[in-house]
């Protein structure tokens, strides 16, 4: 179904400021969207009717006086759960912040109100950005558009269906080890995780710090490079904020690969990927060919122990960035505690959902007194082997290539009982975040009436080249103008 | 590695949580199938290799010592789950 939201950014910028239709008419295109879809899709945990209305009339005075827009003027935008928004519930799915109002906006919310898009609602996750498949919400699962049966992914889930559906024109998600790329893969759109310390997490709840990152979820690689021109820079508000010079990535959108050198590691094309991903893969790297790129076959050799790495060092550091829920400054509070101890412990164990409580008691094990330096620190020295394997083929190459994840998005409910499995989903995307490159998830076709991603990693802060050839992929062969039926 | 309710149990109280005898039992198993899996780790030699922290060059990022605006009480109260004049209140520490 052909939707406004389809239109290039552009288009939109231009008709909006000739009057042909106003933001408001915009923002009651994705509620009238919404109110057809989410019963079926459950994108969001809170919608902001009422803000976003007010808003698009403040923009539309905005036209009538003239003057400059803002880059994503009037767009309608979803924002993941765990990015803090002033005034507007903020809950990470938990039930630990149920009530949560946060009162100061994150860095990256800031910059949305300075381009100027619309927030429309705050979009659902698994608890705290912990989990593939948005199970682990406290609130209710997300279903994948392209089939209601299936998973979103996460745990960025409802950043992706929500675009997937045509409920908003971009979303933004967070990715800790997958969780912007696998739903975008999962779903069918496009989701870049930026070069680590490239956008502010300031505001952004943490999970694993040396980790998180921020990224747009969009129906195109073209809208990827608007919203990351928007919110990517320096902030002094947060210490791990890189202070590098922000090109210009939508003209950097050239359409030439030619000469690109793709390394494409066959440890993400071995055992345990589904043969229509890597047809799907396949095919997409013949299209590179075709438009006068190379690919040959590279080794990343740590690959098979970056989940183990990953899992240990996620839930070690989840385990001391979650202690600030206690339940004394904000959040839930347990009903009559014997003391201080028995507040905080009940309060946790009452606000955290099941995978949360898992995680913590991972982490907490792992730095624990007599197991710190076999697990915690012999996972960071893995993390350094992983992270050279990537130096080593960016050496040769420009970017390597291959899948966002092993399989398409599996049925609600077949991995919830089992945690390794579910883990391994992230195999492809893991090794990326420990070594803290961009990366993005591009689709390239369907499998069995599912969506496959390619996924795309680059140079630490080389983003252009990276949506470059994402760009020219998807030019060439139009896998991103599918939509779901629904 | 195996780990046992006791550790189970041990992790928890350093972690503040309180587990039901189900969760202990469940959490027993999934962390030994999990730890079991990161023993994989120790098939390779890091003798010598730096830990990686984090993947930025940069470190002890400072600013200047100067007063700058802040959240103001009544801000940082809004979202307290019990307070009494402008405090968080808890259950008592000293007896």
């Amino acid at each position: 179904m052909a939707s406004i939201f389809d239109m290039r950014l552009q288009d939109v910028h231009n008709k909006l400021r000739d009057k042909e239709f106003s933001v408001s008419e915009l923002v009651d295109a994705a509620y009238k969207r919404i109110g057809g879809t989410e019963t079926d899709v459950k994108a969001f945990i809170t919608l902001d009717e009422s803000g976003a209305r007010a808003e698009a009339a403040r923009l539309d005075a905005q036209i009538a006086e003239g003057g400059e827009l803002g880059l994503l003027f009037g767009l309608p935008a979803g924002i993941k759960d765990n990015i803090v928004t002033e005034g507007l519930r903020t809950t990470c799915a938990s039930q630990f912040l149920d009530n949560f109002n946060p009162i100061y906006d994150a860095t990256v919310t800031k910059k949305l109100k300075q381009a100027q898009s619309v927030t429309i609602g705050k979009l659902n996750m698994d608890e705290f950005a912990m989990g593939g498949s948005n199970e682990n919400s406290s609130y209710h699962a997300t279903r994948n558009p392209w089939n209601l049966d299936h998973v979103p992914g996460g745990s960025s889930g409802g950043s992706a269906a929500t675009v997937a559906a045509g409920q908003v024109y971009f979303s933004l998600g967070s990715d800790t080890g997958g969780s912007i790329r696998q739903p975008a893969s999962y779903c069918g759109v496009v989701g870049l995780k930026p070069t680590y310390g490239l956008v502010s997490r300031f505001g952004l709840v943490a999970f694993a710090s040396s980790l998180d990152q921020i990224g747009p979820i969009t129906k195109n690689v073209e809208d990827a490079a608007y919203v990351l021109q928007a919110i990517a820079g320096y902030d002094e508000l947060d210490s791990t904020s890189a202070n590098v010079s922000i090109p210009d990535y939508v003209s950097a959108l050239s359409g030439d690969v030619r000469g690109l050198r793709i390394g494409v590691p066959k440890e993400y094309l071995g055992e345990g990927i589904d043969s229509g991903v890597k047809e799907a893969v396949l095919a997409a790297l013949k299209v590179y060919e075709d438009l006068g790129a190379t690919w040959e076959e590279v080794s990343l050799p740590h690959t098979e122990y970056a989940v183990a790495t990953y899992y240990l060092l996620a839930s070690s550091e989840a385990s001391s960035n979650l202690a600030r829920f206690d339940g004394v400054r904000y959040g839930v509070r347990a009903e009559n505690p014997d003391n201080l101890i028995d507040l905080y412990r009940k309060s946790r164990s009452q606000g955290f959902g099941p995978e949360v409580k898992r995680r913590i008691m991972l982490g907490t094990y792992a730095l624990s007194s007599g197991y710190y330096d076999a697990y915690y620190l012999k996972a960071q020295q893995v993390r350094t082997l992983i992270k050279r394997d990537f130096d080593q083929v960016f050496e040769r190459f420009d970017l390597i290539m291959g899948p966002t994840a092993p399989t398409t998005a599996f049925r609600i409910g077949e991995q919830i009982g089992d945690p390794l499995t579910m883990y391994l989903n992230d195999i492809c995307t893991i090794p990326v975040s420990l070594a803290g490159v961009p990366a993005i998830s591009v689709p390239c076709g369907l499998a069995d009436g599912l969506p496959v991603g390619l996924q795309i990693i680059g140079k630490a802060f080389d983003e252009t080249t990276v949506l470059r050839a994402a760009h020219a992929f998807e030019q060439n062969t139009g896998h991103h103008t599918l939509r779901p039926q629904l | 590695m195996s780990i046992t309710n006791q550790d189970v149990e041990h992790v928890a109280k350093l972690a503040r949580l309180e587990l039901t005898a189900e969760e202990t039992a469940t959490f027993t198993e999934q962390l030994s199938a999990i730890l079991k899996y990161a023993e994989k780790l120790g098939e390779l030699d890091t003798t010598g290799v730096e830990p990686t922290t984090h993947v930025l060059p940069i470190t002890n990022v400072m600013r200047e010592d100067e007063v700058r605006e802040s959240t103001g009480n009544e801000q940082a109260m809004k979202n307290a789950p019990d307070e009494e004049e402008g405090q968080f209140r808890v259950p008592a520490v000293l007896e």
